[in-house]
């Protein structure tokens, strides 16, 4: 238990671990859903503490890696216009377009702006009224109430030369996609604590009964992920499938009704692709028709798009729970985060990333 | 950017008819819209994703999640230089 030093509370975590350890009586695979909970369970070797037969499936809930590569190409064209103020999370400057990154357009002369929050861009579109300033709207329902508070101000402020470049993502309908593959091996999930803040729990307890299916509402601290797998494997071991709030402390069953509110009245759900694993139904958000002349991809009308994957990148696989990182032949030899051929090696969240930082001198003690 | 961190409302004042707070995470100031918690009054822990208060904390929590996040370095990843961050892992830098 090399790891457990490093825990804030080490002996909190031991007694949970105990609990993990003596309720455990066969094996069992859960799935974290989010890319900040993989980062901390592989940063803190939660996975290396657990039982041998409980496996951590890495979801896919890095919206960095999931963004579809045609929006990201989008996203290239739209920022290398002249006239143009590109604003975007830092997360999203190293993902790979077909051709470039949102860092090469900026090296090469446009103007793309790191922001802390969307209102930022807000704030230097009414500062530079003769460009048009774009902020690419990316995230899970933790992200969209912040995209969707900017863009109503937008229109209520008369901000005519902002617009946004959704590509919102919902947790929900991809726990039914990842259910319904056939290649499932899922049968528990974390799921991913402010997601549900936010939306609160009620679109949980159904999933969970039609796929007999354990849902933890997770934190992202190494406790709060403890936690959640002890509450999954104790469901699991006797024979339960419920949600289960993990994180009340920051969770709440109704979530945050002004928050939702404003969801409801700015977007509307969309068919989506998630880059690496294809078109999910109704997994994601766009601008409602009332809002639609503050879309970036009709303001700019963005077309001769022409996707290209690297073919050596397996990182639909790694998204889909099928192999780790590290069973990718190109994992840390041809990818690498300075050189990254998928996002799931440059978000701080994916799961590539997460096993670079924190496995790389393990692998290659093994290799 | 996926990070939500937990900070305490300093102030509270309406910008253009928006509810907006100086909330503290742990030595580094934001400035935060507070719409979505319009109740919440100087003093009060919140939950802050990119600019927003999505949620209330209670404060041993909130402290005790600053004092891990601040350890880990996490605090300097989400508020820090994200331009440069990505510079550095280009190479550039």
């Amino acid at each position: 238990m090399k790891y457990l030093d490093e825990f804030s509370n080490p002996e909190l975590a031991r007694r949970l671990l105990d609990q993990i350890h003596a309720a455990t009586t066969r094996p069992w695979a859960l799935m974290e859903v989010c890319g900040g909970q993989t980062h901390s369970i592989i940063r803190h070797g939660i996975d290396q503490l657990l039982p041998a037969g409980i496996e951590m499936i890495h979801g896919p809930g890095c919206p960095v890696c999931v963004t579809p590569l045609e929006t990201i190409d989008k996203a290239l064209a739209i920022a290398a216009q002249p006239g143009v103020v590109f604003c975007s999370f830092g997360d999203m400057l190293r993902v790979p377009g077909s051709g470039q990154d949102l860092f090469g357009v900026k090296s090469a002369g446009g103007d793309v702006r790191v922001v802390y929050s969307p209102l930022d861009a807000l704030t230097i579109a009414r500062e530079n009224p003769d460009k048009q300033v774009v902020f690419f709207g990316i995230g899970f329902e933790t992200t969209a109430p912040a995209n969707a508070m900017t863009v109503y101000q937008a229109r209520r402020l008369g901000v005519t030369n902002f617009s946004l470049l959704v590509s919102h993502v919902l947790v929900p309908p991809a726990i039914a996609a990842i259910m319904e593959s056939p290649a499932c091996r899922v049968q528990a999930f974390l799921a991913a604590g402010h997601v549900c803040s936010v939306m609160g729990t009620e679109e949980y307890p159904p999933l969970a009964a039609k796929y007999r299916v354990p849902i933890v509402v997770t934190g992202f601290e190494p406790l709060d992920i403890l936690e959640g797998i002890r509450q999954a494997v104790l469901q699991l071991e006797a024979g339960r499938h419920e949600l289960y709030n993990a994180y009340p402390r920051a969770v709440r069953a109704e979530g945050n009704p002004a928050a939702t509110a404003m969801l409801r009245d700015v977007f509307e759900v969309t068919d989506r692709t998630w880059r690496g694993i294809g078109m999910i139904p109704g997994s994601g958000w766009r601008l409602a028709e009332r809002y639609r002349d503050f879309d970036a991809e009709r303001r700019f009308a963005v077309t001769d798009i022409h996707t290209e994957e690297s073919p050596l990148c397996r990182s639909g696989e790694v998204l889909q729970g099928l192999i780790k990182p590290n069973e990718c032949a190109a994992f840390g030899r041809q990818c690498t985060p300075r050189n990254p051929l998928g996002a799931t090696m440059v978000s701080s969240e994916g799961a590539c990333a997460a096993y670079y930082a924190y496995r790389r001198l393990d692998l290659a003690q093994i290799s | 950017m996926c990070l939500a961190v937990p900070g305490r409302i300093l102030n509270i004042a309406e910008a253009d008819g928006t509810l907006m707070a100086d909330v503290d995470f742990g030595g580094v100031r934001k400035n935060v819209c507070l719409q979505y918690i319009p109740d919440a009054t100087v003093g009060e822990y919140v939950v802050v994703h990119v600019g927003f208060a999505i949620q209330r904390l209670d404060e041993a929590s909130a402290r005790e999640t600053l004092e891990n996040f601040e350890r880990l370095g996490l605090l300097d990843e989400e508020f820090g230089d994200g331009l440069g961050r990505a510079a550095r892992q280009a190479g550039v830098e």
